[in-house]
């Protein structure tokens, strides 16, 4: 009845057609909504079941409760497992960093011979399937009889994240405005003052974006840890021998805690750029 | 003069440490990997223990013996990028023209995901569609699949793992060259009696098309060579070429063989990728 009014009131637009066109011009908006709970419905799963009191394997709800928060090294070797995977992260993060954004201000900045092939050299590990990447370094570690472990695995790391922190930074760089550091240079700044004072400064986001990308790869990465870390345990690859058995619930809060203290620091971090703006 | 040189030299100071490096743990282990590609187990020698033969014959061994996880790691990786470029086309158009203010807060959700394991969001997916899950027992409680049907263990339930698992790589390459669009083109285009449909055919699909050849790369060569989807979500019948080479690494210890094998997967992603590079027109790629 009311919407025979609504509709009435606007005689030219039948309510067929108005429905139809908020579809329309609301298509790409619905779609966004599948799309991203597609893309969190695992999430989600994982964080339900982390309240689950399932006991050794977490496969069927049995009822809720917070042990599995309140001890999260309750599983045995996860948290082992854990503080393996962040160290390993952090050192891959760093050295990977620090490389990656030299080879990008070297590419992005000079033209000088042998730049296309150095293009070449930082697609190619891109290009390399993990699985081809972790079994060679594993055979040479093998040649030179280095035992697969900590270090060999923070190096196989560092190898597949430099490509992608130079990706980031020469993006970056690529998308700075030249004139400022013309202006810098205007401004009687010598070299090292414009580029400490002002390109560094323009590009740092670009590098905080890269480390927490190498990071995220690094903390996430199993198919490469598996052939470099000998009996070296990683969170990936805890939850990959667990699967057999069934997962234990702390695996589920670990998960989740990273997801959520992932996304606090970006959206934190997104705050402070705003308000830097302002 | 000695500015000047100092300048020609700054370049290669940059890139010295990262290619030093590169060439150590990569390029090197590369060559080394070739090398053991071609050799044969030493006679009366312990497992793994090798020596240079110059045995080509591991290559056709190797791809006769296993042609068809070779030829279902492409399939797979090829149908993966598919659903992966048809399901982030929209999003990332989306995030891009639609999402005003939210664009950020989006685009750092396409990528939260990953900061749970990908393999607990893949065991997760292998639970919710399991025979445990809600899922298969409501669809055959509804008659809308055989009591014997399942979802995992199957060729589909790699596909969709894979096509999951790599849907951000694909979304924000899309999103970055589709977010560079200047609107004023596609407003161009509509002033010029060009419809919707036409406008996209003809002037962002075209613009975006960089977008469209990154992502696919970085869906398709690390899902050709994935085998954690496969382990967790297939099925003996569904085994990739990744889960050959690995478990020749690691349960038969036969490095010739992985060596050969990871090569000619390598060999034959680079030629694709080459050939598909070409084939679209994009230069500057990395």
């Amino acid at each position: 009845m009311s919407t025979q009014l609504k509709s009435a009131s606007i005689p030219t637009i039948p309510i067929k057609a108005r429905l139809s066109r908020w579809f329309g011009r609301n298509l790409l908006r619905i779609y966004m909504v599948f799309g991203f709970t597609y893309l969190f419905i695992p999430v989600a799963y994982t964080f339900v079941f982390s309240f689950n009191d399932s006991g050794k394997s977490n496969l069927i709800w049995k009822g809720f409760t917070l042990d599995n928060w309140q001890n999260p090294c309750g599983a045995p070797q996860i948290c082992n497992a854990l503080g393996n995977s962040i160290k390993i992260g952090l050192l891959a993060t760093i050295f990977s960093t620090i490389l990656g954004t030299l080879i990008a201000f070297a590419i992005g900045r000079y033209h000088f011979k042998g730049r296309s092939s150095s293009n070449l050299l930082i697609f190619l590990p891109m290009a390399t399937p993990e699985i081809v990447l972790g079994a060679s370094l594993l055979s040479l570690f093998l040649v030179f009889k280095i035992n697969p472990g900590f270090w060999p695995t923070v190096i196989a790391h560092v190898v597949f994240c430099i490509s992608f922190v130079v990706v980031t930074v020469k993006a970056r760089i690529a998308s700075l405005d030249p004139r400022l550091e013309q202006a810098a240079m205007d401004l009687y700044a010598n070299e090292v003052e414009t580029f400490r004072r002002v390109t560094l400064p323009l590009v740092a986001p670009g590098i905080a974006g890269a480390a927490l990308l190498a990071f995220s790869l690094s903390f996430d990465d199993f198919i490469i840890t598996n052939f470099n870390s000998g009996t070296l345990i990683t969170f990936p690859k805890f939850v990959y021998v667990a699967a057999a058995r069934g997962i234990p619930a702390q695996a589920n809060v670990i998960g989740s805690a990273m997801f959520f203290l992932a996304l606090a620091l970006v959206i934190a971090v997104q705050i402070v750029n705003r308000k830097k703006i302002r | 003069m000695r500015a000047t040189l100092a300048k020609v030299k700054t370049p290669y100071l940059l890139l010295f440490p990262g290619f030093a490096f590169l060439f150590i743990f990569f390029i090197l282990p590369i060559i080394n990997l070739a090398q053991t590609s071609t050799q044969t187990p030493i006679a009366g020698g312990d497992t793994g223990q090798n020596e240079q033969t110059f045995a080509f014959s591991n290559y056709i061994n190797a791809f006769i013996e296993n042609r068809e996880q070779f030829g279902r790691s492409f399939i797979y990786a090829t149908l993966a990028t598919i659903f992966a470029l048809a399901i982030a086309y929209p999003l990332a158009y989306a995030i891009a023209f639609k999402s005003g203010k939210f664009k950020n807060i989006l685009l750092v959700l396409v990528v939260a995901p990953f900061f749970t394991s990908f393999l607990l969001r893949t065991i997760a997916w292998k639970q919710i569609l399991g025979e445990e899950g809600f899922v298969v027992p409501t669809l055959r409680n509804l008659n809308l699949m055989g009591q014997s049907t399942t979802i995992t263990s199957t060729s589909i339930a790699v596909v969709a793992g894979m096509t999951y698992n790599f849907l951000p790589f694909m979304t924000l390459p899309l999103y970055a060259s589709l977010e560079r669009i200047d609107p004023r083109t596609i407003e161009a285009s509509g002033d010029l009696y060009a419809n919707a449909i036409t406008t996209f055919r003809r002037v962002t699909l075209p613009l975006s098309l960089p977008g469209v050849v990154a992502g696919t790369l970085l869906t398709f060569i690390p899902a050709a060579g994935d085998y954690v989807n496969a382990a967790i979500l297939g099925s003996p019948n569904t085994k990739m070429i990744g889960n050959v080479i690995e478990s020749r690494y690691f349960k038969i210890v036969d490095y010739p063989t992985a060596a050969a094998l990871s090569f000619t997967l390598m060999a034959a992603i680079l030629i694709l990728v080459t050939l598909y590079i070409r084939k679209a027109g994009t230069e500057e790629l990395v």
